[in-house]
């Protein structure tokens, strides 16, 4: 809509906008996460939530402890490899339009403790991610910036057309299959429609 | 606290037939360990925990360690009978240490405030024979650190209460921490990969020069 009849149009109180604008409008402005720390990270998620750095005020007013009731899962802290199907179901069970912000080093890629032998190098071999938050532990005001990077992310989102919303696009998967214990690694080791170990070229 | 010495002959006398070796410690704390035996452990573990003087009722921590097999070559002159002469000849011997998996607890008194006596259980060896007598019913905090012990190392632990895997899940088939344990082919991706991290990189994607 033309700009100047918008801006004549509110001097006399008629507000205009576009359905789209106001869904998102609507969803970015109630996220609410999922209670799920699991280790360091988590401390510097609960500090976001206190009075200092208070994580309510940009929406996130409830974290919700059933992932049935919530929007965006923060996988705060080191994944285990035991611990990942459970990540992945709880993922699964979380209802459309849903969201994930991996934080720390550890969601990402591993992070200091890579080479464990319990190690699940990075949450994205099995969910996608929408933001990283890099740092170990991430400082509150990064996790802060990573939810505003959130919602613009959700404020960018169509409704239509074929690069719209994940939840309104019938063909996009939106529950992950759940690895399996193996003998000596996860079965599979990786999601490979989601991730694959990128290709460096290097000068030898 | 006692000597170490003393302990030991106040264990040999109040658990007869108990086999005791002191096992020297050359750092600077000199906290030297007592090899036990699998029969009496538990009676000398009751003695350390009863006894009036030693009162060791805390058992603050176990952990286990793998010894491989080792082979040493050691050179040493001899005389021989080399083409009819009698001459000094460097000889090249070797030793071969079979290796076992130990389990060692640390115990400190929490009633008279002393510690730590530094208890070792050695298993057979590394493949076949790998149990050994469990501690916890005599000293309750030995029981999660045992089941990590079986998790981590493979050792056995008999008369445990609930003896199965603490870290990894239980269908897993291989014990971590043991020195000869090879990670599963999980690529990671590295920016600067250099030593290890690049042999694993090139044998993740063949030798082909590129990634």
């Amino acid at each position: 809509m033309d700009e100047g009849l918008r801006s004549e149009l509110s001097k006399q109180g008629v507000f205009t906008t576009t359905i789209e604008d106001i869904y998102n409008w609507g969803r970015r402005n109630s996220v609410w996460p999922l209670q799920f720390g699991l280790a360091c990270c988590a401390i510097e998620m609960i500090a976001t939530t206190m009075a200092r750095y208070d994580l309510a005020r940009f929406g996130a007013e409830v974290f919700r402890p059933s992932p049935r009731q919530a929007d965006l899962m923060i996988v705060a802290g080191t994944v285990t490899k035991k611990m990942a199907p459970q990540v992945v179901r709880l993922y699964n069970q979380m209802p459309e339009p849903k969201y994930v912000i991996a934080m720390g080093a550890c969601a990402i890629s591993g992070g200091p403790f890579k080479q464990g032998y319990n190690v699940l190098k990075g949450i994205d071999r099995f969910m996608p991610v929408d933001v990283h938050i890099p740092g170990c532990p991430p400082r509150p005001e990064a996790l802060i910036h990573a939810f505003m990077t959130l919602q613009k992310k959700i404020d960018a989102q169509k409704l239509t057309g074929p690069d719209r919303a994940r939840h309104l696009n019938a063909d996009e998967p939106s529950e992950f299959p759940v690895p399996a214990f193996g003998a000596k690694d996860l079965e599979p080791p990786h999601n490979p429609a989601l991730w694959q170990p990128p290709k460096v070229e290097r000068a030898e | 606290m006692e000597s170490l010495e003393t302990i030991k002959e106040r264990i040999e006398a109040a658990v007869p037939g108990a086999i005791l070796e002191i096992v020297e410690n050359p750092g600077a704390a000199a906290e030297h360990s007592l090899v036990v035996d699998h029969g009496h452990a538990l009676r000398v573990a009751e003695f350390l925990r009863d006894d009036e003087s030693l009162k060791l009722d805390h058992c603050s921590n176990v952990t286990g360690v793998d010894w491989l097999d080792s082979v040493e070559k050691v050179r040493e002159k001899v005389k021989k009978v080399v083409d009819g002469e009698e001459k000094e000849v460097v000889e090249v011997k070797t030793i071969e240490t079979p290796g076992y998996l130990e389990s060692v607890y640390h115990l400190f008194s929490m009633k008279l405030g002393h510690g730590p006596v530094v208890l070792r259980l050695r298993t057979g060896n590394r493949s076949g024979d790998v149990t050994l007598p469990s501690l916890t019913p005599v000293w309750r905090g030995a029981e999660l650190q045992e089941r990590e012990i079986f998790d981590l190392y493979g050792v056995v632990f008999e008369g445990h209460p609930d003896l199965r895997r603490i870290l990894m899940w239980d269908e897993y088939e291989d014990h971590p921490m043991r020195k000869d344990y090879v990670e599963p082919d999980d690529y990671e991706y590295e920016p600067t990969p250099h030593d290890e991290v690049l042999k694993k990189a090139k044998a993740h994607f063949g030798e082909g020069g590129k990634e």
